[in-house]
């Protein structure tokens, strides 16, 4: 898996966020370095909901955090709505994230628990809207009925007397108080019971249609990340492995970590085949000393040597589905190709296994 | 009084639990987390116990094995395991019963493993207190129990303390710890809740495996329906601290009979759904247990509810021809059931458009809903 190139990007004028290079390092002890992200790039245009989908310690939070520059990330350029936000200086970062709102995981944590309701939901606005009181209060109210609350008599109340989910409808209304253009849910489900996630899910799609917002979508269940994207990305240990529409992703996953992920996904259906066989694949490596090559291949069942020596760059499948993998699991566009089976020829003078590897992944049509 | 369930699972049962209640004493009142459960459990069998936080089931799977401890602490009813009452045996004597006879996986392996010791030595302590086997012997059979559950290298890892394994590793090391006796039953609570889906998968299929070939009964409590679903011989779905729904896994999911199951199963998204598919939520709230609502708890949130399911609570039955259990009034796909709907919908009910139109309503509109027969 690798993360490197761009041929997943679309053009500058049809997106509202463009995500190139990020790198995102945390010190370690021992003088060493954590690759949390590790030069990934990414798109999202307006109005579409792109979902990032990866286990934990994969990066895909601190990959959002990162787009809204917290922290500020250690290489790389987040563009929004054409400005670069790793350039500019604090106090116009200040004012343009009026625009670009998050939700966290924990709804509970994320409300002041000694406010009431009303401020809470009202603070954005003391610092960026109207002066006029009756103004505020009235948007206050107008968001809690957007997101199901009834301000009458949610205002007065505080965190505590609300249970997870109305919590994190609240953190919803905060968010969207200012009418941001974009918001940023980091694993905003995944506290809930499942009769509540569901509730979110349909809010939030509610809220985008009526308020026109674009999202950039985090979490964990492969499920749920469909559900609600347009377009999803699939990482790995600081790298991107897939990009594709939602529906081709699942469909004809094209990365074999893709395809490990489905196949693990818990399926509430009897009669699904459950693949009883892995019982010690491996686990996620350190983030402080990552595979060389592809960061996949020390859990991947098609990894050759070229795949430890080579970082696989992203290649096209369809317009709407990119993959970065030497061996992928469903046919490339021809062209794109050329590189790999260069590279995978050279790979082959050394062990000829690879070659029967390499011509099962291109010769298969999808696993589907 | 409840109509006895005799669950057709083959065999004179490991576990009889008849009646269970839980009850805790808080200042508030009475919580009845565990209110009137009975099932049966055979040898080498496995029973999915489901339900949402708050349900009640981690409650009922430390009360069978005599976890639940305090002065608020209210237990009746029965749990015979082999034949004999487990909830008078003595706190001394179940010593003898945990581990070698009754063990437990729990959610969180940091929490449950002792963190200032070394793992090697948290196996082999139990097993030489429990089995009485000298030292040596006890190291050997450690590593080979660690060998069984996949720890690589077992004797590296014997020195190491729980903080150096990954959570998947750690859970590794509790379940190797739960089966080093050699138990009749596991009860495993969440054991993968905590853990990523590829280690999730890897650690059900290595408790799948381990009690295939230990010939061992396990609870299975979870609050994920797509965990029990291919790995289970019987499920049970809890809601407010009753079982609601009981039945062998493939009838349960080919014909869900009661109206909770069936909006927890419509609620859960699916990959091979198209994405922005309108869930069908369910409105409101798991009850309060403290002062749960009458008739049916599930009432204010079903669907289908009728001024009956708000006055008489329903009763765990199983049908003459078939070991399906259900309480309901209205069970799915029954032409009563249908009518009810019809007869929702015609009202615009909240929690019946929740369900038919994935409508977000909030939790406090149906908390306020009048509830007919209350006091």
């Amino acid at each position: 898996m690798a993360g490197t190139g761009k041929a997943h990007l679309r053009d500058r004028e049809d997106t509202i966020i463009r995500v190139e290079d990020l790198v995102v390092e945390f010190p370690a002890p021992g003088g060493n370095k954590v690759h949390a992200v590790s030069g990934i790039s990414l798109d999202v245009a307006p109005g579409e909901t792109l979902g990032i989908v990866g286990e934990s310690g994969c990066g895909k939070s601190t990959t959002a955090k990162a787009m809204i520059q917290l922290p500020r990330p250690t290489s790389g350029s987040v563009e929004f709505k054409g400005q670069d936000l790793t350039m500019i200086d604090d106090e116009a970062l200040r004012q343009l994230r009026t625009d670009l709102q998050i939700i966290f995981q924990d709804p509970i944590s994320s409300l002041n628990p000694r406010r009431k309701v009303g401020e809470v939901v009202a603070e954005p606005l003391r610092v960026w809207g109207p002066s006029d009181k009756d103004e505020q209060v009235r948007r206050v109210n107008a968001m809690l009925e957007a997101v199901g609350i009834d301000p009458a008599v949610a205002r007065e109340k505080r965190p505590h007397e609300f249970s997870g989910g109305q919590c994190q409808r609240i953190s919803i209304a905060r968010a969207l108080v200012l009418e941001p253009q974009v918001i940023i849910c980091d694993e905003p489900v995944s506290a809930l019971d499942v009769s509540v996630q569901a509730q979110i899910l349909n809010l939030l799609e509610d809220l985008k249609a009526e308020f026109n917002l674009t999202l950039v979508f985090i979490a964990h269940d492969l499920a749920v990340v469909k559900n609600i994207s347009d377009r999803v990305a699939v990482m790995y240990l600081g790298k991107i492995c897939e990009v594709a529409e939602a529906n081709s992703l699942y469909e004809n996953p094209a990365h074999p970590y893709t395809n490990l992920l489905l196949g693990s996904s818990p399926v509430p259906d009897p009669l699904a085949q459950i693949d009883e066989s892995s019982v010690d694949e491996g686990e996620l490596p350190s983030p402080i000393h990552p595979p060389s090559g592809c960061r996949f291949r020390t859990r991947c069942d098609r990894a050759t040597d070229l795949c430890s020596r080579v970082e696989p760059e992203i290649q096209r499948v369809t317009d709407e589905h990119y993959v970065a993998c030497h061996f992928p699991l469903v046919d490339l566009d021809q062209e794109k190709q050329d590189f790999v089976n260069e590279d995978a020829a050279a790979a082959a003078d050394n062990d000829s296994d690879e070659v029967d590897q390499n011509e099962v992944s291109i010769g298969g049509e999808s696993n589907e | 009084m409840i109509k006895k369930n005799d669950s057709q699972l083959g065999g004179s049962p490991l576990l009889v639990v008849e009646d269970l209640k839980t009850h805790f004493e808080l200042p508030a009142g009475m919580v009845k987390a565990v209110d009137g459960v009975s099932f049966q459990l055979a040898p080498g069998k496995t029973l999915g116990v489901v339900g949402e936080s708050g349900s009640g089931k981690t409650v009922l799977s430390r009360t069978i094995m005599r976890l639940t401890l305090g002065n608020n602490v209210h237990t009746s009813g029965s749990v015979l395991f082999e034949g004999r009452e487990i909830l008078d045996v003595s706190l001394k004597a179940m010593q003898r019963t945990w581990g070698l006879e009754m063990a437990m996986v729990f959610q969180d392996p940091m929490t449950s493993l002792n963190p200032v010791v070394k793992i090697g030595r948290q196996v082999t302590e139990h097993i030489r207190k429990h089995l009485n086997v000298p030292k040596k012997e006890a190291q050997a059979t450690a590593l080979q129990l660690l060998r069984s559950v996949r720890i690589p290298e077992p004797e590296a890892r014997f020195g190491a303390y729980p903080h150096e394994l990954s959570g998947g590793m750690r859970q590794r090391v509790s379940i190797a710890i739960a089966l080093a006796c050699g138990p009749k039953i596991l009860l495993a609570d969440e054991p993968t809740t905590a853990l990523d889906v590829t280690v999730q998968h890897q650690i059900l299929n290595l408790l799948s495996q381990q009690r295939r070939e230990r010939h061992m009964a396990m609870i299975l409590v979870t609050h994920d329906l797509g965990v029990v679903a291919g790995r289970t011989d019987e499920i049970a779905v809890m809601y407010a601290g009753k079982i609601v729904e009981k039945a062998p896994t493939w009838m349960l999911f080919s014909k869900v009979q009661h109206p909770y199951t069936e909006a927890l199963l419509r609620s859960i998204p699916r990959t091979t759904q198209r994405n922005h598919t309108r869930l069908a939520a369910i409105a409101g709230r798991p009850p309060d247990l403290i002062n749960p609502p009458s008739g049916c708890k599930f009432s204010p949130r079903c669907p289908y509810a009728q001024q009956k399911c708000r006055e008489e609570e329903p009763q765990l039955q199983t049908t003459a021809e078939s070991e399906h259990a259900f309480a309901c009034w209205y069970p799915v796909g029954t032409p009563e059931n249908k009518e009810a709907f019809e007869k929702n919908m015609a009202a615009r009910l909240p929690q019946t458009l929740a369900v038919a139109e994935g409508k977000v309503v909030d939790e406090s509109v149906i908390d306020a809903l009048p509830i007919v027969g209350a006091k």
